[in-house]
């Protein structure tokens, strides 16, 4: 990364953070020396800024912001699965209250959106799984597990309604 | 942090000497284990739940009550009950300590957000067990 010119406060910045880190260039900014750190061979390189949404924005921040969106929902959808749960054991008319409301365009919109939300927390947390092992990091490995992820979740989904009209 | 004549020399340290000797935040390791091990628990549990509830649907309330209450189904209920909850107050918890900065708020949506999961999670527990013990 080269920080010959700095535009403080301007919109169009040239702070960029290409995807590798730079070899270390002259200073023209005192706060970059925050920015320094060292590789593992003992190598000082100038660390590349994380993205930010005024600057940048690409699939992967949209798809991890997905994720805890996602997860949010799901915990909101939670309350279905009580709901079915306590209505099975309350007795009969309960349940049948909890099949029609279910059975309503809402009712069928919400458990649309839940088993959406479901298949893709489930994929991109199986990939959360992997990183946390530390492999699949490298940016070929993530640009096909980002597809993979987009078309699991679109066949789950379908798959999964599939076999409820079936 | 003041010295003994209150001045302010926190702008003086490094951000390892402000860090040191505080101890982790709040038992960070904990978490991020449970969140792991949670969601891995949940890989085959929510399969099987999802694929119950598919060919459940459109059944009628005896069989949904024969399905709940066989003590293979109810243990693996429970098993999912225990798992949800456990990696839902733990998810929410990281998301609001992250987007909401305003520390009173941020306190009690945290809170509120593990009280609403305790008793879901009970709710949904007595359901099962009920639904297991009256067959």
């Amino acid at each position: 990364m080269r920080r010959e010119t700095r535009h403080v406060g301007s919109g169009a910045s040239p702070r960029i953070a290409p995807a590798v880190t730079g070899v270390l260039s002259p200073m023209t900014d005192i706060r970059d020396a925050q920015m320094v750190g060292r590789t593992s061979d003992g190598r000082l390189v100038q660390r590349p800024l994380s993205g930010h949404l005024t600057v940048y924005i690409n699939l992967d921040m949209v798809m991890s912001v997905g994720h805890r969106v996602t997860g949010c929902a799901l915990a909101v959808g939670t309350i279905v699965m009580v709901w079915f749960l306590v209505a099975a054991a309350s007795g009969e008319a309960a349940y049948a209250t909890f099949s029609w409301w279910l059975r309503t365009p809402i009712g069928y919109l919400a458990l649309f959106g839940w088993t959406a939300a479901l298949w893709y927390h489930y994929c991109v947390g199986i990939r959360h799984l992997i990183w946390d092992t530390g492999r699949m990091y490298d940016l070929p490995t993530v640009d096909r597990s980002r597809l993979v992820i987009l078309g699991a979740t679109a066949v789950l989904t379908l798959l999964t309604w599939l076999i409820v009209i079936l | 942090m003041a010295d003994a004549k209150g001045l302010k020399i926190d702008t003086m340290r490094s951000f390892l000497g402000r860090a040191r000797g505080l101890g982790i935040a709040s038992g960070g390791v904990h978490h991020w284990w449970m969140q792991r091990l949670t969601s891995l628990a949940l890989l085959p549990l929510t399969l099987w739940f999802v694929w119950s509830v598919v060919h459940l649907a459109g059944a009628p309330y005896a069989a949904v009550r024969a399905w709940a209450s066989g003590t293979v189904h109810a243990t693996l209920l429970l098993a999912l009950i225990a798992a949800t909850f456990e990696h839902m107050h733990l998810g929410v918890q990281v998301v609001a300590e992250d987007y909401i900065h305003t520390k009173p708020i941020q306190v009690a949506v945290v809170v509120a957000v593990k009280a609403a999961t305790a008793l879901l999670a009970l709710a949904a527990t007595i359901a099962v067990l009920k639904l297991a013990i009256a067959g």
